[in-house]
């Protein structure tokens, strides 16, 4: 049992964690693995795998309720991996406690020739698809699997892609062409077959109409198809397909270097903007054991909370629209342009700025900038006091949402809801709250919570949540840090330049972090935000070079749009459209 | 210029004008729209974006007209011709003035009625032989909402009806002279308002063809000038119920003598018709099988209640 790196050390609860399972599974663990991020990881074979997270889940102190995500590396041309034992391909699961706040990675071994290991869907439902995707992304079976197909990419697919012989760009590959004969088969794969859903056609008394809800339609927020097995307009069942948005994220993170992957992450959640920088800087940035400034930490906050009211905004007029009221996005998007104003000024670009850099942030707030923050804060809670009366308490829409889609704590669990979606059912678990970073611990704000679960308690936690965003900007206006907007570590990426032309160390460092990119020590890390829609995470792998061995990217929304089945059995059509509405998802956010 | 009831000027004139006050509908109810909501509409077209009507329909004209090749072709074209004609020919019976109007029927409140009813069927035509499963479910919903909604349009009339003891618009305009139904028949007033937006099937309760549920509805598969029919036959509709409304609850084209009578007229349908517009833009939509409960649990025996309440003051004042 060799430590990957000598001062990291668990933490007690996860060490005695540890400690038990050394006990109850003795050599069945295969190894132990040390990370920077202190998250316990234990290898283990496939046979075991399954009667280890049965016990993480229902018999460890803590308990692990949540399977965060399912994922693998394809380790065949990884170097630095002292002290892990002999893999080709290693399954990762990553396992969430809540009432331990605290997280353990399970790692499993496998050999390129017996892809295979058992599947862990009778334990956690939400497995069904990381297992899927996993399948399609690297040709890992899971055996038991009640629909192995691909998820993310499409079903006539050649090739596994996340796999290192995969081509990573389109000029590695034959040039794409689509004629006729091609696009029928690839329309015919499309075609929706009941029977491998292990649906049926008809019941006793009526013939089920099988109705294709996208991938184009004006309210799956993108491009997203769910299949509906429909009595009338009840809902018997649904089968969403998505993977329609796909743009090979992951891919991309393992091609570009460490600094060159940022403007990719802003596109992940699009409504997030530089929120989505955040968990990658601050996860490249542990690797590196860099220690930003105080004042990068308090504005990376400020910009977050931002685009957590844009994304907000955007989410609340989007529901009223999806039950049929058609003025409120128009107000709202008033209010988002009014904000998008300022973070242009801030960040030089509106959506997607990518502003966030290893280290730091790409400039220092402009001057006059504390003006222009007041004017959100001043114009904000009055128009948002003005929506309630206009959107929230209005009787028909209650009607629509209360009571639809409604699921407790447990059911969330089962399906990796966080965010919004998880505290509408009563929990108070905020990651900035339960897991401050960047110095979230410093700020005073409430985690607002509801209790039903429903639609309309999604969309009420969410509207509380601006107002809680509007406190935390405010103190970042009050008590905005003096000091850099960057990290005087030789990794900050672009260097700080005021000694470059003076030493000739600083000089060599600048020349090389420029010109091919900063170089990352070889290690694991996983860092987690509580994002506009849920909590999402980036686990980076790095080999020591100037780009990530592997880039897994786990996002809220795809663990959300696995539950809409649960959520919508029995409801009629225009409630799916209120549940769809009230998760809150974009389609970049799901495929990646 | 003498216009006389059923002269051929008179048609002439009621139709042309008709249609071009349902075309430029479309740009009222935009501009309106977007004054209410924050934004600008359609103003760079002509003055105040006023020849926009006449670019949309060059538009309209010159698309292609398309019809799937899957639909059933002879009812998929004859669906929005059937809606353009009732509603139009329901212009017949409306009294715009005291000179102005097609026929002065006996029998007007009941054959607005019929052709109410036959409106119907051209939503659910259009919904089945578009052979497109959006388009059935919109037409599902379409039958079952209009034809409950008429049954509380035809009662919440009867009121009406029985205070003028006419079936003929004209005699109920002139039985207004002391003071308009609007006051007696209040309740009569509002079930006939809810249940003209469920008829011409506009937002709050456009469920047929509630976009963000079902595509377009009834409509999904319709293109070209057969989509503008449906289009502007819903404007013809808005502009219908705004003229009943006038002419059954506010006296029709009574009003101060400094204003010619077509002039009170207007103004009032007008009203309406913003009224109708600013609905639109204020409330979200209700689930179509809460629309069928509230009608049949709600609507229903009130306007019953109504009526039966009515007959009894006129019972008891003879």
């Amino acid at each position: 049992m060799q430590a990957a790196k000598t001062e990291i050390q668990l933490d007690p609860q996860a060490e005695t964690l540890m400690s038990r399972l050394r006990q109850d599974f003795g050599e069945r663990v295969l190894a132990e693995q040390l990370t920077c991020d202190g998250i316990p990881t234990v290898w283990v074979d496939r046979q075991h795998i399954q009667g280890l997270l049965q016990s993480l889940k229902n018999e460890t102190q803590p308990k692990f309720e949540m399977l965060f995500d399912i994922t693998a590396i394809d380790e065949r041309l990884r170097s630095n991996r002292d002290g892990q034992p002999l893999s080709e391909f290693t399954v990762v699961y990553h396992l969430m406690s809540f009432t331990g706040n605290c997280d353990i990675r399970v790692k499993v071994p496998l050999k390129d020739r017996d892809l295979s290991l058992p599947t862990i869907v009778d334990i956690w439902p939400n497995a069904n698809w990381y297992e899927r995707e996993t399948w399609d992304m690297f040709g890992i079976q899971f055996d038991g699997h009640p629909n192995l197909y691909r998820i993310v990419l499409p079903p006539t697919w050649k090739g596994h892609a996340l796999r290192k012989e995969h081509p990573a760009r389109a000029t590695e590959m034959e040039p794409f062409s689509l004629d006729q004969e091609a696009g029928d088969i690839e329309q015919e794969a499309l075609k929706f077959n009941p029977e491998e859903w292990g649906m049926q056609r008809e019941s006793e008394n009526s013939e089920f109409m099988f109705l294709n809800l996208g991938p184009n339609h004006p309210s799956v927020h993108g491009a997203f198809r769910i299949a509906l097995q429909l009595d009338g307009e009840i809902l018997v069942d649904a089968v969403p397909d998505i993977g329609y948005h796909h743009r090979g994220a992951e891919k991309m993170g393992e091609r570009q270097s460490w600094h060159t992957f940022i403007p990719y992450t802003d596109r992940i959640d699009y409504l997030g903007g530089v929120l989505n920088n955040l968990p990658y800087v601050m996860a490249v940035e542990k690797m590196a054991g860099i220690q930003v400034p105080e004042r990068v930490k308090v504005i990376r906050i400020m910009l977050s909370e931002m685009f957590r009211i844009c994304s907000h905004l955007l989410f609340y007029g989007t529901f009223a629209q999806d039950v049929g009221q058609l003025s409120p996005i128009f107000y709202m998007f008033v209010e988002r342009e009014r904000i998008f104003n300022i973070i242009e000024s801030i960040c030089g670009a509106r959506m997607h700025p990518g502003w966030f850099r290893i280290g730091g942030v790409a400039q220092d707030l402009p001057n006059g900038w504390e003006t222009r923050v007041q004017d959100i804060l001043d114009f904000m809670p009055a128009r948002l006091d003005e929506y309630d009366s206009m959107v929230m308490n209005n009787g028909i829409l209650k009607r629509r949402t209360q009571g639809i889609g409604a699921y407790d704590t447990q059911t969330a669990f089962d399906w990796g809801v966080t965010g919004a979606g998880l505290r509408a059912t009563g929990l108070e678990w905020d990651f900035r709250k339960q897991r401050p970073y960047s110095g979230y611990e410093n700020f005073e704000f409430d985690v607002p919570i509801a209790v039903n679960g429903d639609c309309y308690d999604r969309c009420a936690v969410r509207v509380e949540e601006m107002r809680q965003s509007l406190r935390i900007i405010k103190q970042c206006l009050d008590n905005m840090p003096s000091g850099h907007y960057k990290s005087d570590h030789p990794l900050t990426t672009p260097p700080r330049k005021e000694n470059t032309m003076q030493d000739i160390e600083t000089l060599i460092n600048h020349f090389l972090s420029v010109s091919w990119g900063p170089v990352i020590p070889p290690n694991e890390v996983t860092v987690a935000v509580e994002a506009t829609k849920g909590i999402n995470s980036y686990y980076l792998v790095s080999d020591g070079s100037t780009n990530s061995y592997r880039t897994r990217i786990r996002t809220p929304s795809f663990a959300h749009l696995q539950m809409i089945p649960t959520m919508s059995r029995g409801f009629m059509v225009p409630d799916l459209i209120a549940i769809i509405a009230s998760i809150d998802f974009v389609m970049a956010d799901v495929d990646r | 210029m003498a216009f006389e009831i059923g002269s051929g000027i008179t048609i002439a004139a009621i139709l042309g004008v008709v249609i071009v006050v349902a075309a430029m509908l479309i740009w009222v109810e935009r501009r309106l729209l977007s004054l209410w909501q924050e934004r600008l509409g359609p103003n760079r077209v002509g003055w105040f974006g006023l020849l926009q009507v006449v670019a949309d329909m060059i538009k309209i004209f010159t698309k292609e007209d398309w019809i799937p090749p899957f639909a059933d072709r002879f009812t998929f074209v004859l669906a929005p011709a059937i809606i353009m004609t009732v509603i139009l020919l329901s212009f017949g019976v409306i009294p715009f003035a005291p000179n102005i109007g097609v026929i002065d029927s006996n029998l007007g409140v009941l054959f607005v009625l019929a052709m109410a009813s036959l409106g119907a069927y051209s939503v659910m035509l259009a919904g089945l032989a578009s052979d497109n499963k959006y388009a059935l479910l919109g037409a599902l919903r379409a039958a079952a909402q209009m034809i409950s909604y008429e049954v509380f349009m035809g009662i919440s009339l009867l009121g009406v009806v029985a205070l003028a003891g006419s079936f003929n618009l004209r005699e109920i305009v002139l039985s207004q002279a002391e003071g308009w139904y609007v006051i007696p028949q209040f309740i009569g007033f509002i079930i006939f308002l809810i249940a003209g937006i469920a008829e011409s099937h506009r937002l709050p309760f456009d469920i047929p063809e509630a976009e963000q549920e079902i595509c377009a509805g009834y409509h999904t598969e319709y293109s070209g000038m057969k989509f503008g029919m449906f289009f502007v036959g819903e404007y013809l509709g808005l502009v219908l119920i705004s003229s009943l409304i006038t002419v059954l609850f506010f006296g029709g084209w009574m009003g101060a003598a400094f204003l010619p009578p077509i002039v009170w007229f207007s103004i009032k349908a007008g009203g309406f018709i913003a009224f109708f517009i600013l609905l639109r833009a204020a409330i979200p939509r209700p689930r179509y099988d809460q629309l069928m409960t509230y009608g049949w649990l709600f609507l229903l025996p009130v306007s019953l209640l109504n009526l039966l309440i009515t007959g009894a003051i006129i019972l008891s004042v003879q």
